[in-house]
């Protein structure tokens, strides 16, 4: 298949970027869309040309590396994956397909698609654990009985891996739908109980200086989101933080 | 307490709770208005308790507008902060995959409403209180339905009427279920039943005004 990509270069934080178009040909249905990429990148170091730099690592949907806005959303038009379990298959020869980095004032674009997402670094660092002795007397969490309902919830908001795809797709880049998600997988589990206080006043404080934009809402986050981390835990945080100010 | 008049989330809050105000407000408004259709002597009746009224007047009233102004003022607040949050946009942006236009645009829907109510004071607001305050018209508890009948007799100021209302039922369809959202209210548990009773609100009591509009206006031309 041959496409037309329009892929965002851009040299340095600094430097205004733009998109350039770039013929590929050969392309096969099966290919991962970060192979097309790999395709693409030999083709320019072949040429002479500097290749498209982006983020990869597991390539099997775990990192949250691989993130681009592809066609205006992230992750690409198929529900529910990354953009290394993207394949070509999903697009028609001939098609033009855009490239971009995540937008965001909190997501600095380090050069072409690469962004620097460590604000959700910081964010992680300013609550998201539990202080547990693990010096080799550590208890087995299986002796605490939990209820089912509440341990798929926290499970289900555990598999955020942080790629940022929430923040892409809202149209105020906002960051609560991960920052929530954090927040809940301990804020649902006994574990969590003891600095629940601390642990969401402090995480919404550094998702605020970070510079996400606010919630409004929309949803996009959600269906957007590569593991299908649910709205509902947006308004979890909201009940917790309500609490922590309010009663302590 | 301060971090939580600060924060992001205390924004989503008086968003929420000021919307959630004016939904009550509107449901007392559609109440007394739908009279003038079903009963107009009923309608004369309620709207000069309420025109005259000292609690509603001089307590009710001042609060219905600061909920209006803090709403308002709080709408445009976000959308500077949230237009900061993302200072370059991106050149391909498909926000109908993953969202409504409506859910993307409250900002347009409400600043139509917020315009919509400059008329509406105009047309009643700033009429009542040059009747009771400046020129100090008669005390008259039977004038209400004939100024009302009045009023949309106009067809352009009619259909502006109808096309505002649209715009609100729009803003109301996000709005009022998401309020719940940004209060904490929801949860996985819960079933599509509330969904459902805030959508059915935001399409009834706004259909209900287009109605009230509507037939009054053509009343008047099969007069």
């Amino acid at each position: 298949m041959k496409l037309n990509l329009k892929i965002w270069r851009q040299e340095g934080p600094k430097v205004k970027g733009k998109l350039v178009d770039y013929p590929l040909d050969g392309v096969d249905g099966d290919m991962s869309f970060l192979e097309m990429m790999d395709i693409l990148n030999e083709k320019l170091i072949n040429e002479g040309d500097i290749p498209v730099e982006f983020d990869h690592d597991c390539r099997e949907g775990i990192c949250g590396s691989c993130n681009m806005m592809i066609n205006g959303e992230p992750h690409g038009p198929q529900k529910l994956t990354t953009t290394c379990q993207l394949h070509m298959r999903k697009f028609s020869d001939g098609d033009t397909i855009t490239i971009e980095p995540w937008r965001a004032k909190a997501f600095p674009v380090i050069k072409d698609l690469i962004v620097d997402r460590s604000a959700f670094d910081r964010i992680q660092q300013a609550g998201g654990y539990i202080s547990v002795n693990t010096s080799g007397n550590t208890q087995d969490a299986n002796s605490i009985p939990i209820e089912k309902s509440k341990a798929d919830e926290a499970f289900w908001s555990a598999t955020c891996i942080g790629c940022g795809a929430c923040v892409a797709a809202c149209k105020n880049a906002s960051a609560m739908l991960f920052t929530s998600a954090k927040i809940s997988q301990f804020a649902l589990l006994p574990q969590g109980e003891l600095e629940a206080t601390e642990r969401v006043e402090a995480m919404v404080r550094q998702m605020d200086e970070e510079g996400f934009g606010n919630c409004s809402n929309t949803g996009a986050c959600m269906v957007e989101c590569p593991k299908g981390i649910k709205l509902e835990n947006i308004a979890r945080m909201n009940r917790e933080y309500l609490k922590a100010e309010v009663v302590g | 307490m301060s971090a939580l008049v600060k924060s992001s989330l205390a924004r989503k809050w008086v968003m929420a709770l000021s919307g959630l105000f004016l939904v009550v407000f509107l449901t007392q408004h559609f109440t007394i208005n739908i009279t003038s259709v079903i009963a107009p002597d009923t309608f004369n009746e309620w709207s000069h308790f309420m025109g005259y009224n000292p609690l509603v007047q001089f307590i009710l009233q001042p609060i219905l507008i600061a909920g209006v102004i803090v709403h308002f003022i709080m709408g445009i607040v976000l959308e500077i902060r949230n237009n900061k949050a993302r200072p370059i946009k991106y050149k391909r942006f498909d926000g109908n995959s993953n969202s409504t236009w409506v859910s993307r645009n409250m900002i347009y829907t409400g600043a139509v409403v917020l315009a919509f109510l400059g008329l509406h004071f105009y047309d009643f607001w700033i009429h009542e209180i040059d009747y009771k305050y400046i020129t100090v018209g008669v005390e008259d508890p039977t004038r209400y339905i004939e100024e009302l009948r009045e009023k949309f007799v106009d067809p352009v100021r009619t259909w502006i009427y109808v096309g505002s209302f649209v715009l609100l039922a729009l803003h109301l369809w996000h709005g009022f279920n998401s309020s719940f959202q940004s209060m904490g209210v929801k949860s996985v548990k819960q079933g599509d039943g509330f969904r459902k009773f805030t959508y059915a609100w935001a399409i009834l009591i706004p259909a209900g005004f287009v109605f009230i509009a509507l037939y009054h206006h053509f009343n008047h031309i099969a007069a």
